[in-house]
């Protein structure tokens, strides 16, 4: 059993609970940093992918986990800064301004589309946003002359300090590239968590009414919200253009946008760690059931043949059996298996219980 | 001097008048209670207050302010907090968490330097830490304050509603039905703590109530109210004994 | 002449975003949550049609595979909700949204394994058959289409207006709590919903298949009467059709006479331009939330 004594409030302010907490986050660090030399080049790979879209979960996550609008249509904020990033580096500006600049634009977009959608709520928002990916294939595709339409566009690393950057080339510095953004937007997120602009996110998405009566301005908030998770998105679509070298129109479509809210409910929403523990899945899943069928094809003489849907409906499956069982996440049940230790002998099923409530229309007659 | 002031405010929902023609006034550093039966408009009052709805006909003033001028947010920023009838609580913040945006109103930082976390920020968490842990104290919620609000029984989210309230600094606090639903003893202490409200604090009190013997134990004046219109104004004896109130109760139990 | 032949067909394409879209409204209405699913559905009853009534599978005859079907669907609807959906009572909607997509994965997938990934039509009487109005010529499923639909939609919308039923129905969902107190079963009433969604999913599937071919993605149809839907004002039965039959018409006209490029791009632009200038759809109702 484990107690934390609370002494002065800067233990609530600091970000991590106990000097112990602060140690096993720093060795993780460090395991991951050293990444390169622990594994082979396509390792390597698959772990910057999951940076990447942890990246990208993060994004979504302080729009959809910490301010409750539902987004369907980030895949076309990933686009965005993804063209932006490599149109800046094709005119000439330097990698480090190009990609800065890539996610600030980005956030920018993100206003433009907060504004008209400050009225819709909950479905008519997810489905707002959906409608807009869905034509963002179309506008890059229209937009030939800046985007290079269905051939779309290639590029090859970036020049940091003079210095090589390439997925295929230098993977190592590519993983490092991707880590310190991973780093410093997750320092970012977690400052705006224990500072105010982060707890009215949370007040919105909890309670509108009650927000706006504790002097949070409802429409400001939800407007900066989307700047701000947008921004990140486009910064995790400049890396995921590195990443994937050549893109074009379909690259980001509707189904990375589906794809990314899912990850981000099933690593637990309303929380960093889910949008790491989300990518997790998604990014090894495909390896897990690849080598899965391997293994079954050897065991009782099947093929290999490809299942055309077998990872969407896996997933899916997953999906329902999360929202069913665990609604928290992978997070929630590692608190609970955490609590459980740390609570050890004296850990009671209840202690997790949810209060339900009964759903009242919004809708008058 | 008084410190709220409806005049002739009238609010209609399609057909229905839910406030029709009110006029009173909230004076400084007094307990203002409203009573009447269900759906009498007293919610509605507190709803035009907070400016979730534009009234149809009249002018609400707070400390010389038109109240009609401000967005819904702005009206925590003169000063005027509020709890609501069917408790809106942050649900899966905890309670320490929910204070704290209470603090929203009083927040010098912006989105660079909180993303940063700069001096001025901590220092500024700092600040609201210690306004919060003086509310923790006096509402006796040390117990919870690192609990999420989804796990928590009735009567202490009650209790961390006006906890929330207090802890945006009010001039003014709105309480929607306070007692309802508690028991006795938290009744009990939920009149003392109203009364240490308007006394230690100085914080005026506008209620609504059902429960007369907390009204008329802690409140001043009472304003009696059905279908959206005054019956009585006045101090608890005397609305309580008004024949049109009385009558107002009858007919209703009838 | 030319223009009302397309008027035809996009009207009839219209009449299944529309059934699509009653499902959408049907499962809103009452319970408040929305079944992104409801496309794959349509493909399911497609399906369940073909393997049960097509030579190369069971062979049955159409107009006793055709109440089998419809059964399955209903059953399959039912279940859905006893299994899944009711476990979600009191959750938030977006729950509810997540899962469907979710499971509109698994539905997808498990009809490419048991039907495969070749597009199939359904075989049925009506084929090739041709009515000629003026200088029109129709083909019989698109009247059966038409007619089928418009049938289908008075039926309900009269069902949820008029009946007592029905009125419960609504009023289950717009406060659980107090309709449960009011002593309407709440829960069995979702059920009935859910099963009956699943049937209207399935006679538009059973018409689309009539009248072109199925495939598991076809079911991604669903998005295009989620506009309707929403441009018909989410809740209004007559308003879902509708919008239906306005994103049906658009979609042959623009491609006729809009630029390659632009052309597809018209029902979610209108989709937008709904949302941004009339939220609440073309035929809409006020929300506003009580406190
Ligand atoms: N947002 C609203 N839309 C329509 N009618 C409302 C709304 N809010 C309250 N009402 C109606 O106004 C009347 C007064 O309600 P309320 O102020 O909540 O009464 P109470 O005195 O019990 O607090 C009731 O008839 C109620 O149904
Ligand atoms: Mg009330």
């Amino acid at each position: 059993m484990r107690i934390v004594f609370k002494t002065d409030y800067m233990q609530d302010i600091r970000p991590w609970k106990d000097s112990f907490q602060l140690t096993m986050y720093l060795i993780l660090l460090v395991i991951v940093a050293a990444a390169p030399w622990l594994l082979d080049d396509f390792y390597l790979g698959e772990l910057t992918n999951v940076l990447i879209w942890a990246i990208a979960g993060l994004g979504l996550m302080i729009l959809t986990g910490h301010t409750g609008q539902v987004s369907l249509g980030h895949a076309a904020f990933l686009a965005f800064g993804c063209y932006a990033n490599v149109i800046l580096i094709e005119a000439g500006v330097p990698f480090l301004i190009a990609f800065p600049l890539a996610g600030i634009l980005t956030g920018i977009a993100g206003v433009t589309v907060a504004i008209p959608a400050l009225r819709l709520h909950g479905i008519y928002l997810a489905i707002f946003t959906m409608a807009l990916s869905i034509l963002m294939d179309d506008v890059i595709v229209l937009a030939e002359p800046i985007t290079g339409g269905v051939a779309g566009k290639y590029l090859g690393g970036v020049e940091i300090f003079g210095h090589l950057v390439d997925r295929w080339a230098t993977p190592d510095q590519f993983f490092w590239l991707v880590l310190i953004v991973a780093i410093f937007v997750t320092l970012g997120y977690i400052n705006l968590l224990r500072a105010p602009l982060g707890r009215s996110f949370i007040a919105v998405r909890d309670s509108e009414v009650s927000a706006q009566a504790m002097g949070v301005d409802v429409a400001k908030t939800k407007t900066l919200s989307f700047a701000l998770s947008c921004a990140v998105t486009g910064w995790a679509g400049a890396l995921m253009g590195l990443y994937a070298g050549a893109f074009n129109n379909e690259t980001f479509s509707v189904i990375i946008s589906i794809q990314l809210l899912m990850m981000i409910v099933i690593g637990g929403l309303g929380s960093i760690h889910g949008a790491f523990l989300g990518a997790i899945v998604i990014g090894f899943l495909p390896q897990f059931l690849s080598i899965s069928k391997e293994y079954v094809a050897a065991a009782f003489g099947g093929n290999t043949v490809a299942i055309p849907g077998l990872e969407f409906g896996i997933f899916g499956a997953i999906l329902i059996c999360f929202i069913l069982f665990e609604p928290m996440g992978m997070y929630g049940r590692w608190l609970k298996i955490r609590t459980w230790f740390e609570l050890f002998p004296f850990y009671r099923k209840d202690m997790f219980k949810r209060q339900k409530s009964y759903l009242k229309t919004e809708r008058l007659r | 001097m008084s410190m709220l002031e409806f005049e002739n405010v009238t609010l209609k929902f399609g057909g229905l008048t839910a406030v029709n023609d009110l006029s009173f006034e909230v004076q400084e550093g007094e307990v203002f209670a409203i009573v009447g039966p269900n759906g009498a408009g007293k919610s509605t009052v507190f709803n035009l207050i907070s400016r979730f709805y534009d009234p149809y006909a009249g002018s609400i003033r707070f400390d010389g302010h038109d109240l009609l001028q401000v967005k819904p947010s702005g009206v925590a920023e003169y000063g005027v907090a509020r709890t609501f009838q069917n408790i809106e609580l942050f649900e899966h913040a905890t309670v320490l968490q929910n204070l704290l945006v209470g603090r929203h109103r009083h927040r010098k930082t912006n989105l660079v330097s909180e993303i940063l976390f700069t001096p001025s920020a901590r220092r500024q968490e700092l600040e609201n830490r210690e306004k919060v842990e003086e509310i923790i104290d006096f509402l006796d919620l040390q117990a919870f304050r690192d609990k999420m609000i989804s796990g928590l029984p009735y009567g202490v989210r009650k209790v961390v509603e006006v906890a929330r309230a207090l802890a945006t600094d009010p001039k003014l606090l709105l309480l929607d039905e306070p007692a309802s639903g508690l028991s006795v003893e938290e009744t009990t202490d939920m009149r003392w703590w109203i009364d240490d409200i308007r006394r230690q604090m100085g914080i005026t009190v506008l209620m609504v109530e059902h429960d007369m013997g907390l009204v008329s134990g802690v409140s001043d004046r009472v304003l009696a109210m059905a279908d959206g219109a005054k019956l009585a104004l006045g101090t608890p004896a005397e609305v309580q004994s008004h024949p049109a109130v009385v009558e107002a109760y009858l007919g209703k139990a009838s | 002449m030319d223009n009302a032949q397309l008027l035809i067909s996009g009207l009839a394409n219209g009449c299944v975003y529309g059934l699509i879209a009653l499902g959408f409204v049907l499962i809103y209405k009452a319970t408040e949550a929305v079944n992104f699913a409801q496309g794959d559905f349509m493909m399911l009853g497609a399906f369940v049609t073909i393997g049960l009534t097509n030579t190369e599978y069971m062979g049955l005859p159409f107009w006793l595979a055709l109440p089998i079907s419809l059964g399955i669907m209903g059953a399959l609807g039912y279940l859905l909700d006893r299994l899944i959906i009711r476990r979600l009572f009191g959750e938030s909607q977006t729950a509810v949204v997540i899962l469907t997509i979710a499971l509109g994965f698994v539905i997808r997938f498990v009809a490419g394994l048991i039907w495969g990934h070749e597009p199939q039509t359904l075989q049925n009487p009506l084929a090739g058959k041709e009515v000629r109005f003026g200088g029109l010529v129709l083909g019989m499923e698109d009247v059966a289409v038409i007619v089928v639909t418009i049938l289908l939609t008075w039926g309900l919308y009269v069902f949820f207006s008029k009946t007592r039923l029905g009125l419960a129905m609504q009023g289950a969902s717009q406060n659980q709590l107090a309709a449960y107190y009011m002593g309407i079963p709440v829960k069995r009433v979702q059920g009935i919903i859910w099963a009956l969604a699943g049937v209207v999913a399935g006679i538009a599937g059973i018409l689309f298949a009539a009248k072109g071919s199925v495939d598991p993605t076809t079911g991604l149809l669903g998005i295009k009467a989620f506009a309707a839907a929403v441009i018909g004002g989410f809740g209004s039965l007559p308003g879902a059709l509708a919008g239906g039959l306005i994103v049906g018409v658009i979609e042959p006209f623009a491609s006729r006479y809009i630029a390659a490029g632009y052309s597809q791009i018209a029902p979610y632009a209108l989709l937008l331009a709904v949302l941004i200038f009339r939220p609440n759809g073309l035929f809409s109702q006020v929300r506003v939330k009580k406190v």
